[in-house]
């Protein structure tokens, strides 16, 4: 009973750490290049739109995937436009975005699906594919460990490859030094517009991948609640994990096996499912003050850069 | 000799509505309206049918005015909260819990506590300032003592502030009896109601005087950070941290004080809610908002309080008409997005701040040299 509990609570923890991976990942190639993104849940939720109106209407999940992702980039491409390019305030134009993209989600499928605030259901044949799902058999420790949605093991894969990227390449160093030191980068000839554009709109892109997730995998159905708060945790989770895509990771998983435990504390147990609901919040903040302690935040972070002439 | 210049043209009226920030927040309003038309229209909507029906369904009669300022009051609060923390160099990404938090304490005091009227009102807003005040106080002293960003700890804030609320509805003394998922109904004492009938007949049912607490809460702020050594510190510290301690001022412990003022008007605009408009709290079934749409009215009024109270207003005004959209059949997302686009010029008016001032600049100088 035990190891079959174990089983189904490795299931859940990796069925609700990917999306807040996703953009978690994102999140940090903004933040380490120096703009501050608030606007993840933003872009999650039209990501979370566009990826379910195209399952709709294309029936491929993973073309859908991809042009979730697509619809995170523009948005975060419109932030790039305005913190880079305009020097904007970060924090201002995030806060814009959380208005606009998922007004513009709820406005779209209110204007394609006949007035309503919801999508139709993703059939299950639209749906993003799991994996290793008959190897054992059903119900058995193992089926539950690894009979997983394929984008949870991209998104581990994804962490490797980002780390990777962060620092052992010329580009995640710069990127690195860019959110940092701006000025002594430009001196270098570094050109930090354009690496804070690509970090940018590479946040954008993962957050949209982040919230197709949702609607292509686990809720199967855009509705204009399907992402609510869980951007704001991808950026909590960033920071917890000290900006860096391993610590993301760690922190990711564990919100994700918190809300494992309460989805299956809730369905067995008598104490009140709003207090189960508070343990992932309680247990980051006590992690953070007996364990992880100050992150230290990228020292251009939120400060606009402009090249001088 | 630019340095002269510069002064002359601030004198002049002209250059006084360039360097502020009111024209181009008024461009931004425009830009976003224009937005929201090309979508309306895009998606074969009637612009101006919809336009239409969010001026007369507020300003159509005095009870829909009298609804849009009662809409108002809370966001024009937690606006506050949020601009206060702006002026203080902290980023009160938490309004949202403080607000929740705010709700519970008035409701609570409201339902339990039998006193009357003149007592009671000030009693349930008063628990509320003290419940957001230190809600926000915890985070303040998480980030002071051990380092912990606020951000982090305010996102994590507002979610318990949230369960928190719905596990305080499902408790048996608080759920209100019979179908539906709320407490019970406040005390009539503890009502922010107006109650003489002449002026309901006016002002519609629904009429309530919360409004005057924004007003009067707006009027303190203003009056605390432009005019008192309190006021002084925060700012300083909000400008410069560094400095502000070089002078002497304490930077942790003024902190805190913004954060705990700064909570205590998102509590103050639960209570208003609450008070003047919802009389219980329903279980949630995602966030409300009110904090986050304070950052907008703090955004839209350029973090000055008594900005936030017209910024309030409008976007009170815009969520009240936005209600009545569905009328017309316009999805009322039509406001977030008109609101989003607003936000975003004014993230970027600075640009079109130094277009202007530069072209302006530049005609006073061609016009000195034909003189």
């Amino acid at each position: 009973m035990f190891v079959r509990n174990l089983g189904l609570l490795i299931n859940a923890t990796m069925t609700y750490t990917p999306p807040l991976l996703l953009a978690a990942l994102g999140s940090c190639f903004s933040e380490r290049s120096g703009v501050v993104n608030i606007g993840i849940e933003g872009m999650m939720t039209i990501g979370a739109f566009v990826g379910a109106a195209m399952a709709l209407t294309c029936g491929n999940p993973w073309i859908a995937f991809l042009v979730g992702g697509l619809a995170g980039a523009l948005f975060g491409l419109l932030h790039a436009i305005a913190c880079v390019s305009f020097q904007a305030d970060q924090t201002i134009s995030g806060t814009a975005i959380n208005f606009l993209a998922p007004g513009l989600a709820v406005f779209l499928c209110k204007a394609i699906y006949d007035g309503s605030s919801d999508t139709p259901a993703v059939d299950i044949s639209m749906k993003l594919p799991k994996v290793f799902n008959d190897i054992f058999p059903v119900g058995s420790f193992w089926n539950n460990v690894l009979s997983n949605y394929s984008v949870a093991y991209l998104s581990l894969v994804l962490v490797a490859v980002i780390w990777f990227v962060f620092y052992k390449t010329k580009f995640g160093m710069r990127l690195r030094a860019v959110g940092e030191a701006p000025e002594a980068c430009d001196t270098l000839g570094i050109n930090v517009y354009k690496i804070r554009y690509i970090c940018v709109i590479l946040s954008g892109f993962l957050a949209g991948l982040g919230g197709a997730y949702i609607t292509l995998a686990t809720v199967s159905q855009f509705r204009p609640i399907v992402i609510v708060g869980q951007g704001f945790m991808a950026i909590a989770a960033v920071i917890f994990g000290k900006f860096k895509p391993q610590g993301a990771l760690l922190a990711c998983l564990l919100f994700g096996f918190c809300n494992g435990v309460k989805v299956l504390a809730t369905s067995s147990n008598t104490v009140s499912p709003n207090l189960i609901s508070m343990i992932p919040y309680i247990v980051t903040i006590l992690a953070l003050v007996l364990f992880v302690g100050t992150a230290r935040v990228p020292a251009a972070n939120g400060k606009p850069f402009q090249k001088a002439k | 000799m630019s340095n002269t210049k510069a002064k002359d043209s601030k004198s002049s009226f002209g250059a006084k509505v360039l360097h502020g920030n009111l024209l181009y927040t008024l461009i931004s309003i425009a830009v976003g309206f224009i937005v929201g038309a090309i979508l309306l229209q895009a998606a074969g909507i009637s612009a101006g049918e919809a336009y239409g029906k969010l001026i007369t369904g507020t300003l159509g009669k005095p009870k829909f005015i009298v609804w849009s300022i009662v809409y108002a009051s809370p966001i024009i609060l937690t606006g506050l909260s949020v601009a206060f923390s702006f002026q203080t160099g902290v980023f009160n990404i938490g309004a949202e819990g403080q607000y929740v938090v705010g709700t519970l304490a008035a409701c609570i005091v409201g339902v339990f506590v039998k006193v009357p009227a003149v007592i009671h009102v000030p009693l349930c807003l008063i628990a509320a300032a003290l419940a957001g005040g230190l809600w926000s106080m915890v985070v303040a002293v998480l980030k002071v003592k051990r380092g912990i960003n606020e951000v982090l700890s305010f996102i994590m804030f507002n979610w318990i502030a949230y369960y928190l609320s719905n596990y305080i509805v499902n408790i048996p003394a608080v759920h209100k009896e019979g179908n539906g998922e709320a407490t019970k109904d406040i005390l009539d004492s503890a009502k922010m109601l107006v109650t003489s009938e002449s002026l309901q007949d006016v002002l519609g049912s629904g009429a309530s005087y919360n409004i005057f607490v924004a007003v009067l809460a707006a009027i303190v702020i203003a009056f605390i950070l432009n005019r008192t050594t309190l006021g002084y510190k925060l700012k300083a510290v909000g400008f410069n941290r560094h400095a502000a301690e070089y002078g002497g001022i304490s930077a942790n412990k003024e902190i805190m004080t913004a954060m705990s003022i700064s909570g205590a008007l998102a509590g103050m605009g639960g209570a208003c809610q609450l008070m003047g408009m919802g009389m219980r709290i329903s279980q949630f079934s995602s966030q409300e908002g009110f904090g986050f749409q304070g950052i907008t009215v703090a955004l839209i009024g350029s973090t000055n309080p008594i900005g936030c109270i017209f910024a309030g207003l409008f976007y009170g005004a815009m969520k009240y008409g936005g209600t009545k959209l569905s009328l017309v059949n316009a999805p009322s997302e039509i406001v977030d997005i008109i609101m989003g686009t607003i936000i975003f010029f004014i993230a970027i008016s600075h640009v079109f701040k130094r277009l202007l001032l530069s072209h302006t600049g530049k005609k006073a100088k061609s016009e000195g040299g034909t003189k």
